[in-house]
């Protein structure tokens, strides 16, 4: 869809800067652009590349490496239900199931309406939770289908619109650090001492 | 590989011990490496083969395929690791053939081929594959893999040349680590993951890489093949001889390979003071050119204005009455040979033979583009010292557009070995990322230049550092080459000991000008041509008209020259204004040798039947000479080598018999001594609102090579006009339209388009593009040329 915005084309300068090296801030790049548009646009890793200083091959190789990349527009939320071992023994196919037809989409489609995409996921490290799913990366756990209504329901009334941000929303990753927290990286080559924790006491 | 350089002093009792010798022992025998050598490299040494897929002795390791796997005794027992990542260490004890690494081996293979379709009878690859081959010699020869295997759409293009099938990619990393690594265009990568990890491109950005030929050849299965040779040949069906490329003056060592007299491919060898195995895909695919249709076979005589076939005494003795009614009427000196440079050195040498017995000093290899041929009296540089000198000065062209794989080895000069690249350009090219300074100049500027920045104190301090080696050629058509050569000597004064790699691109203008095809200037026998001072005016593979890089001289001289004699492989604009057309035999067609630009003599090898009734130049000068009655002495090209070697001091050095020991060449000798600086010629100012022009050449073009080869021929960019964006913002043309460019004589209209690499004030032009006619802008006598440019 589009390059960088010129307000995040300054963030973007900035997290490059906390880096020795441009290239290093190529995936906080596309979690900024993830959150720009709700996913990766081809024209934002060009942007990207030309900011870091990459060719956009490399940017869409590396980009492509995580699933939590997207590079076609999914809907507002993202559901993942969890296929693996205990999701699975717990339900997890009939949910699906449920899910497809409640959705009325198949797996991997986005509702007409552009609010859910649904999508198979691996293992959620929720296993005594199981059957469970991710909202935007949010667990719901021991889910049934009436549980999946209902929060279906909630998503399309906005009432999880606090605890739930759309996708591509960056809440956990600092993108904006104070100058008194940033650790001021240098490259490798460049490193002449011992890390400013290590007092050469500690034992490694 | 490259090993570490070491200083041991050698004392005269004492044997030199070298603190980088290590000793390892492979099934069981001592075999002497380097530290820092990897454990593959050795056992390739003493014979003792391991299989691979990924590791390629040009590029840095990545242990990608796992197939190398070896077992080395470690303090627990034996250890298996890859071959390819581990470098060897004194006393280190190897083994490659436990049954442990054999079902190592068997193992990965049996992995490899659970995903790959297994589609050799209608793959290229099938018959020199190293999976199938070692699918053989190193696999289980049987799969216990039954269920559906993993479906991509069949071959993708992923260039205008290379196609991609990711069924049959085993992800060995070799492609997208040449394009990384080594060509420095990072247009392929792995994307995805896992099961799904397969090589692609940019969504609509092709792996448009001048080397992209490369990944075809070291692909270690049919993943990429490429368009000019797909489904054309068998491998088993083709027969191949050692050659020398000399689409450029690089020189790169080829095999030539053909398939019922059909010239079907050229594959890189690994030539270790030249291309290391690399070829630029200019290079690689202009064997099209040698088979297109276009060819000339016939000689052609005109009459009333049409040119009729003739057979070859009679042409030839048409030829030879045009020479002696121009002798007779004008003397020698109305008779003009231009050209040499595309051929062989013994075609050369027997042309200015026989300008030397007809008495005319008339006679250059060179069309203008060039420099003059004092700059070999430099202490000259090879490749090898140029990519390992601690600095680079760059005074001229662009290398990746006009010699690509030299551009190559100082890329990789700049990104692996830390020399330091000095460049000076009227425009940024190709090396200008990897170099450590570039002073852009106007044309003309370029002593300025050299000494302000040579004076630097921290570019003192680096050129004291070591060797320096200025590589030199012409950067600008547009510009008198006099330029070049003051800074050159401006360079020598403040370096006196660096020493000099012309980079003329002619493919054997060193060859041509050693064997005596430059003694005189194109520019000057042209302006004669064009004063009627010529009569006879012979032209060796010489197209002035699209080569001379002003239009209007040419022109005036092709009109005035009564009579013209054109050997060629194509008919080109001049020949066509010629009496007489001889068809030439082309690359492949001919046995000889040929001089690539640091001076090294290299055997060139026929390998197809000569076109039509097309015959090489040197035979076409003997009977010419013949019909004249002067008699050269020689019979066969091998009695013009030996007559060259005998007479051309620069040649003195070699014979036969040291060509053939060595496929790698033999460096000619260095003769004469530094020329006299000339004084810097005066700079004429530029007048307010016109540009400075700089005209220099892309890698395809509208040349006989790239117009006849079709893979090549769409990938000339075009003739336009390049200002600095924020010169075309002051112009107000919107990029992409026609502006007109008026030059001192006349005007042309040409499309504007904006390049952030072109410096601002100067306007540039790519030369020789197909439709271009920069040529009508450039004045050959005036120092610098300038445009005018208007909205229209
Ligand atoms: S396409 Fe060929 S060279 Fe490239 S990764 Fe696949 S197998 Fe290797
Ligand atoms: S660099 Fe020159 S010599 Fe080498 S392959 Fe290309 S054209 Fe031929
Ligand atoms: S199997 Fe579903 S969270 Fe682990
Ligand atoms: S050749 Fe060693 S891992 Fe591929």
């Amino acid at each position: 869809m589009a390059r960088l915005t010129e307000e995040n084309v300054r963030l973007a300068r900035e997290i490059i800067a906390r880096y020795p090296r441009a290239r290093s801030a190529t995936i906080p790049l596309l979690h900024l652009a993830q959150q720009q548009d709700g996913y990766v646009s081809n024209d934002a890793m060009v942007h990207i590349g030309e900011l870091v200083g990459a060719t956009s091959a490399e940017v869409f190789g590396t980009a492509s490496f995580y699933e939590m990349f997207k590079f076609e527009p999914v809907g507002k939320y993202l559901v993942n239900i969890c296929g693996t071992m205990s999701c699975a023994l717990m339900g997890a196919d009939e949910l699906i199931h449920h899910a497809e037809h409640a959705l009325d989409v198949k797996l991997g489609g986005t509702t007409d309406d552009g609010l859910i995409t649904l999508e198979r996921a691996e293992c959620q490290a929720a296993c005594t939770e199981a059957p469970c799913l991710q909202v935007n990366y949010r667990y719901r756990f021991r889910v049934t289908n009436e549980s999946f209504d209902r929060l279906v329901d909630d998503l399309r009334a906005g009432r999880l619109d606090a605890e739930i941000p759309p996708h591509g929303t960056v809440a956990r990753v600092r993108q904006r650090v104070s100058a008194d927290r940033i650790v001021g990286a240098v490259a490798p080559e460049d490193v002449t001492d011992g890390p400013t924790w290590f007092d050469g006491k500690a034992a490694l | 590989m490259t090993s570490t350089e070491t200083n041991v002093t050698s004392d005269e009792n004492q044997p030199p011990v070298d603190p980088n010798a290590v000793t390892i022992s492979i099934n069981g025998r001592q075999v002497a490496a380097r530290k820092g050598e990897l454990i593959i490299a050795a056992a390739d040494r003493s014979g003792d083969y391991i299989p691979r897929f990924c590791y390629h002795p040009r590029m840095s390791p990545v242990g990608m395929c796992r197939q190398c796997l070896v077992e080395v005794e470690g303090p627990r027992g034996p250890m298996m690791v890859v071959s390819c990542m581990t470098p060897v260490a004194d006393g280190q004890i190897v083994r490659t053939d436990t049954p442990q690494v054999k079902r190592a081996h068997e193992g990965i293979l049996e992995l490899l081929l659970a995903n790959h379709p297994l589609d050799c009878p209608v793959c290229d690859k099938g018959g020199e594959c190293p999976l199938q081959d070692q699918a053989f010699s190193h696999g289980p020869g049987e799969s216990r893999f039954v269920e559906e295997k993993r479906h991509y759409e069949k071959p993708i293009p992923i260039s205008d040349i290379v196609l991609l099938d990711r069924e049959r990619c085993i992800l060995c990393d070799r492609c997208t680590r040449f394009a990384d690594e080594v060509a420095g265009d990072a247009l392929i990568h792995f994307t995805s993951r896992g099961n799904n990890t397969q090589v692609l491109t940019f969504p609509d950005e092709p792996f448009s890489s001048y080397f992209s030929g490369n990944t075809v050849q070291i692909c270690p299965v049919g993943a990429l093949t490429a368009k000019p040779y797909r489904f054309k040949a068998r491998p088993w069906d083709l027969e191949k001889v050692e050659s020398t490329c000399t689409t450029c003056s690089v020189g790169c060592r080829i095999t030539v390979e053909s398939s019922r007299d059909q010239l079907l491919r050229y594959q890189g060898v690994d030539s270790d003071p030249v291309n290391w195995s690399w070829l630029c895909d200019k290079g690689r695919f202009n064997f099209e050119a040698v088979a297109s249709d276009a060819r000339l076979e016939q000689p052609l005589i005109k009459r009333d204005g049409q040119f009729v076939e003739a057979d070859w005494s009679t042409a030839l003795r048409a030829a030879a009455a045009l020479v002696s009614s121009a002798l007779r009427d004008g003397g020698a000196g109305s008779v003009a040979i231009l050209g040499g440079a595309r051929g062989t050195n013994e075609d050369a040498y027997a042309w200015s033979r026989l300008a030397r017995a007809l008495g005319t000093s008339n006679v250059d290899a060179q069309l203008g583009d060039g420099l003059p041929s004092t700059v070999f009296a430099y202490p000259q540089a090879t490749i090898d010292e140029a990519a390992n000198a601690s600095t680079v000065i760059l005074l001229g062209p662009d290398l990746k557009e006009e010699l690509p794989v030299l551009h190559l080895r100082l890329r990789d000069a700049s990104e692996k070995r830390r020399s330091k690249i000095v460049e000076f350009g009227a425009k940024e090219s190709g090396l200008t990322r990897y170099a450590w300074k570039h002073t852009g100049h106007e044309p003309g500027q370029q002593v300025a230049a050299v000494r302000s920045t040579l004076t630097e104190t921290s570019v003192v301090s680096q050129l004291g550092k070591g060797s320096v080696v200025v590589v030199v050629g012409r950067g600008n058509l547009a510009e008198s080459p006099e330029f070049t050569m003051s800074a050159l000597a401006a360079v020598m004064e403040l370096v006196p000991n660096a020493k000099v790699l012309p980079v003329l691109r002619r493919g054997n203008v060193r060859g041509a000008l050693s064997a005596g095809m430059g003694s005189g200037s194109a520019a000057e026998i042209l302006e004669r041509a064009a004063a009627g001072k010529i009569n006879c005016l012979v032209l060796v593979g010489a197209d002035p008209l699209a080569d001379f890089p002003d239009a209007d001289l040419a022109r005036r001289a092709l009109t005035a020259v009564p009579n013209i004699v054109s050997l060629d492989t194509f008919m080109t604009t001049s020949s066509s204004q010629a009496q007489i057309v001889l068809p030439a035999a082309a690359f492949g067609e001919k046995d000889g040798t040929t001089t690539n630009l640091e001076g090294r003599v290299s055997q060139l090898s026929r390998k197809v039947t000569t076109r039509g009734t097309s015959r090489p130049d040197w035979m076409v000068a003997v009977e010419l000479a013949d019909l004249l009655d002067i008699d050269l002495g020689v019979g066969s090209v091998h009695d013009v080598f030996d007559q060259m070697v005998t007479t051309q001091s620069a040649f003195r050095p070699i014979d036969r018999s040291a060509i053939k020991a060595s496929p790698d060449g033999v460096l000619l000798a260095h003769v004469g001594s530094a020329p006299i600086a000339s004084p810097v010629p005066e700079v004429p100012e530029r007048a307010g609102f016109s540009y400075r022009l700089v005209v220099s050449r892309k890698l395809y073009d509208a040349g006989q090579n790239v117009a006849n080869s079709p893979s090549l021929a769409s990938l000339a960019p075009g003739s336009a006009i390049y200002l600095h964006p924020l010169d075309l913002d002051r112009l107000g043309a919107p990029a992409g339209s026609n502006v007109k460019a008026i030059g001192a004589r006349t005007s042309v209209v040409m499309r504007v388009e904006a390049d952030a690499s072109v410096h601002r004030g100067t306007a540039w032009v790519p030369w020789n593009q197909p439709g271009g006619k920069v040529g009508e802008l450039i004045d050959a006598s005036a120092l610098v040329n300038d445009v005018r440019l208007e909205n229209i």
